[in-house]
């Protein structure tokens, strides 16, 4: 397991891939302000949109936050359609209104929605109005997060995206994280990262407004999440190099995009080996106890957040499942074509047409199913053992530490139906 | 526009899906961006429903908005057809398909379909929920129920319940036994349980159940109009209103309104001398107009508390809400603005909110204790137990219910009794909720600070505590403690009086005493 992976032996990154058209059974981009909200904690989200916003956040969030939380949707009225209010006045008020009750907010993204997509609010021109009207206070910025431009995981791509133009820039040779992690996962990868001797590591997200990092023609970036393409892009367009490697689950994951990050800064193998060496022992003995209920069971995924293909690399290569269909809501092979290399499936699946994508998981009768809220429990009710992929999201599952935790989210409803003995 | 946190309604074309839901053998087509599936999961994890929703969605993008989005719709609708074989379909468009104007009614209409296909019209920017649900099965039962010969003995339709209702599911089965009963059998269930083809039948129902105005009260009026089909106007929850209810029945099938009420059980547990406590306990209500109402009269003529204040956040039941608000006496609180709701329950200071799960997150940060009366729901509002809010077992939960989160009567008395006791303290909660009971506050050097009633508004401006009234107001027991803060602030500030000390604290306690 010590050396780099075979990637001869019958990778996906060439294989067809079925690409579908049809109903698809996703979120749209807003549902990313749940986690991006708890990470970056002086930052305000508000989306310009409808009620179908305001309540998609709301049942996404479960309503399990009891303060007033740091999201909100301006609800467009049918006076702002009829013309009857100018858009741009009306959100000025809402701004003024909250900043002033909510003198902690340092940052505002102004969310665009569907609604306000499609009737053409000009979101970019708000928010530089409202940067200067707040400014230095307050800095606005704005992105899409509309189902018709972005699906789930895409919001998060999309916010940092839009953070991109106004970071600092830098000379100095960093490593900079991106993607918005739990913080005691953030905490381990910089630990892990120091203790092999890089650095300086910035991240971005970072928590508050004050600790942006800063980028430039020295700036390597290691992605903490398959998602992330036009943040990518925005920063290479910064003169920012992207450092390719397997996305960090499970041992192997992690050991290969670690290793990929310490050529970058000429760590010796036996360097690398003597910091690593410990915690992926602790992982594999983690997810070997989990992967006793995984071991040749086979997995179908419905596409939701993106992290489908480098999971059923990780499910495949360590716990010994067999992937049946791997479906993802969108392939960029310049992000997980790492992992694609090292993935045997029998199907790549593009984009969904959801009652043919059934039709196919009833009739492979997979040992496990992993796809939305929506399917989970009629599938349940169907006799399949299914696990519901939101919690991916919202749970630490990068790094060594979390591997067994990560294995274990997949054997537990494996486990759950063997322990029950009433039928349903 | 406006800013909006948390809301108790959501968009109307989540009210027609409840309708179809609840239904069986009907399809909804939905015009609609991707993303807006995320209403799927509030049936099928809330309400833990073990079949998707019967709702094709057209999840159209950005890149089909230049093309021909009215093509997707067609296709959807075909599809749909052709997949599940609905014996009707009604299509309609989200916020979004609104704005892009395909008309998804038209567009059915010229696909020659062979089943009844139903335009809806939602306004997704003017109206919301409830409204769209009441809306739908009004549009259904238009275009689908027909004139028919009146059923031999006497039956009457059960209309209102839908998917993802409080307590829809068992208030059926409550009223069907109460009815039956009293002799009167169900012809119709809908829309929850009802196909198509059952709709065609309401009219062979000598008269309807009227359960939930919100959801139902159209389609009863027009059922009155076209059939000549009265409907009962008593929601009968509570006793009072259950008793009503079997008056208005009896009068409607023309029968004796005798019932045997050897299950009902809150007369006599609200009578018992162990509920003396729970006299002139200040409560706060707040929901759907409708479940407001019952409870209003549930919390003063059967619990005997005191209604410090009630409202409702569907405007459609605003008159009955401001009318009822009088009545009691009190000022009505019509909105749906959570932080409103919020301001409001904090200045009054309730001992119980009687609410929805808003409110008792609203409980849980201010420290009061809240029972939930309402939708919008939770996961913990379909209870795996029989529960139901209609006839006389509903009275019953509702007792069980609304008592839980108080502390009970002897342990009150013997907390005011040994307050000061290191283990018997007040600031462990009420002694059967086990696992909310926190750490006994440690003392510490700022022990001034730490021990500040976190939950309590600030005094107002012009009025001080004295450091030992506060110290004295810290001796009242937690449950009865904001009302004591916020009645000796009346108190002072209706006497001018600008400092705060433990006379003032007493002669505010001797000025209210009840």
């Amino acid at each position: 397991m010590n050396k780099p992976a075979n990637i001869a032996n019958g990778g996906c990154r060439e294989a067809p891939i079925l690409k579908e058209r049809g109903q698809r059974e996703v979120f749209c981009g807003l549902t990313g302000i749940i986690w991006l909200h708890r990470k970056m904690q002086d930052a305000f989200f508000l989306v310009v949109g409808s009620r179908t916003c305001a309540h998609l956040l709301q049942s996404a969030a479960g309503v399990m936050i009891f303060a007033e939380p740091r999201f909100g949707t301006a609800i467009m009225e049918e006076k702002d359609l009829a013309g009857l209010a100018d858009a741009h006045e009306e959100l000025d008020r809402e701004v003024a209104k909250l900043l002033a009750r909510r003198p902690d907010i340092k940052q505002l993204f102004l969310v665009g929605s569907c609604p306000s997509e499609v009737i053409k609010i000009d979101l970019s021109r708000a928010a530089e109005r409202l940067t200067q009207v707040h400014a230095p206070h307050v800095r606005v910025l704005n992105y899409s997060g509309s189902g018709i431009e972005t699906t789930f995981t895409q919001g998060e791509d999309a916010c940092l995206e839009s953070m991109v133009p106004i970071l600092p820039t830098t000379e100095a040779k960093e490593l900079l994280l991106v993607g918005a992690l739990p913080d005691v996962v953030e905490d381990q990868a910089i630990g892990l990262l120091e203790a092999l001797g890089i650095g300086p590591v910035r991240v971005l997200p970072a928590g508050r407004a004050d600790a942006m990092p800063a980028v430039g023609p020295e700036t390597k970036v290691a992605l903490l999440q398959p998602f992330l393409g036009e943040t990518a892009s925005a920063l290479t367009r910064r003169g920012a190099e992207i450092i390719e490697a397997p996305f960090p689950f499970g041992e192997e994951g992690t050991t290969l995009w670690l290793r990929a990050i310490a050529d970058e800064w000429g760590v010796t193998p036996e360097h690398f080996d003597a910091v690593t060496a410990a915690p992926r022992a602790r992982a594999r003995k983690a997810v070997a106890q989990a992967a006793e209920h995984l071991n040749g069971k086979s997995i179908f995924f419905f596409p939701d957040s993106q992290l489908e293909i480098p999971l059923a690399r990780f499910l495949t290569r360590e716990c010994g499942m067999e992937a049946i269909e791997v479906g993802a809501p969108y392939i960029h092979k310049g992000l997980v074509g790492a992992d694609m290399d090292m993935l045997q499936t029998d199907c790549v699946s593009e984009g969904q047409d959801v009652d043919k994508q059934l039709d196919r998981c009833r009739a492979a009768r997979p040992d496990l199913t992993v796809c939305g809220l929506g399917l989970a429990n009629p599938l349940e009710a169907e006799g399949l053992t299914t696990k519901w992929a939101i919690e991916l999201v919202f749970t630490p599952v990068h790094f060594y530490e979390q591997a067994g935790d990560l294995a274990g989210l997949f054997s537990r409803p494996i486990r759950r139906k063997e322990l029950l003995k009433v039928a349903s | 526009m406006k800013l909006t946190v948390w809301t108790y309604e959501g968009p109307p074309h989540v009210g027609a899906m409840r309708v179809a839901t609840g239904m069986r053998g009907l399809h909804y087509v939905l015009h609609a961006p991707q993303g807006d599936t995320y209403a799927d999961l509030l049936f099928t994890m809330i309400e833990r429903r073990n079949h998707r929703p019967p709702v094709t969605y057209t999840t159209f993008q950005a890149r089909d908005l230049g093309a021909d989005t009215a093509h997707l719709f067609k296709d959807a609708c075909r599809d749909a057809y052709d997949r599940f074989q609905p014996e009707a379909i009604i299509v309609g468009a989200s916020c979004t398909a609104e704005l892009i104007q395909d008309d998804p009614g038209g567009l059915a209409e010229t696909m020659g379909l062979d089943i009844p296909v139903i335009p809806l019209e939602l306004p997704s920017y003017q109206r919301k929920e409830n409204f769209g649900a009441d809306e739908t099965f009004f549009q259904i039962v238009r275009h689908l129920a027909k004139p028919c010969e009146k059923t031999p003995r006497i039956t009457c339709n059960l209309l209102g319940p839908t998917a993802l209702g409080f307590r829809h599911r068992d208030d059926i089965e409550e009223l069907t036994g109460l009815l039956s009963d009293m002799g009167v059998d169900v012809n119709v269930v809908a829309p929850m349980t009802a196909s198509p083809s059952e709709i065609a039948r309401l009219g062979a129902a000598h008269f309807n159940v009227m359960m939930y105005p919100e959801t139902c009260e159209a389609a009863c009026r027009w059922l009155k109009r076209e059939f000549g089909q009265p409907y009962t106007t008593t929601v009968p929850i509570g006793v009072g209103a259950t008793r009503d209810f079997i008056t208005e029945v009896a009068d409607l099938a023309g029968i004796e309104p005798k019932i045997d009420e050897n299950r009902l059980r809150l007369p006599w547990y609200s009578a018992s001398v162990d509920s003396t406590y729970l006299t002139g306990k200040r409560v706060f209500l707040f929901g759907d107009g409708t479940h407001v109402k019952a409870a209003a009269r549930i919390a003063r003529d059967e619990m005997g508390f005191e209604v410090v204040g009630l409202g409702c956040y569907n405007r459609e039941f605003a008159r009955d809400i401001r009318a009822l608000a009088k009545e009691y006496g009190v000022e009505p609180l019509i909105t749906d603005d959570y932080l409103e709701v919020e301001q409001t329950i904090e200045a009054l200071q309730p001992e119980m909110i009687l609410g929805t799960q808003m409110e008792r997150h609203i409980g849980k940060r201010l420290g009061i204790p809240c029972a939930v009366i309402s939708a919008p729901v939770h996961v913990q509002d379909f209870p795996a137990r029989y529960s139901p809010q209609m006839g006389f077992e509903g009275a019953n939960v509702i007792f069980d219910t609304w008592v839980h989160p108080l502390v009970m009567g002897l342990e009150e008395h013997l907390l005011h009794m040994f307050r000061e006791d290191f283990e018997f303290h007040d600031e462990a909660g009420p002694s059967h909720h086990g696992g909310h009971t926190p750490e006994p506050l440690q003392p510490a050097a700022d022990e001034e600070v730490s021990m500040a009633d976190e939950t309590a508004p600030p005094a107002p401006d012009n009025v001080i505590w004295l450091a030992d009234a506060e110290k004295e107001l810290k001796k009242i027991p937690f449950f009865v403690r904001g009302k004591a803060r916020r009645n000796t602030e009346t108190f002072a500030l209706e006497r001018g009086v600008q400092e705060i000390s433990i006379d003032t604290l007493y002669e505010a306690k001797a000025h209210y005493a009840r």
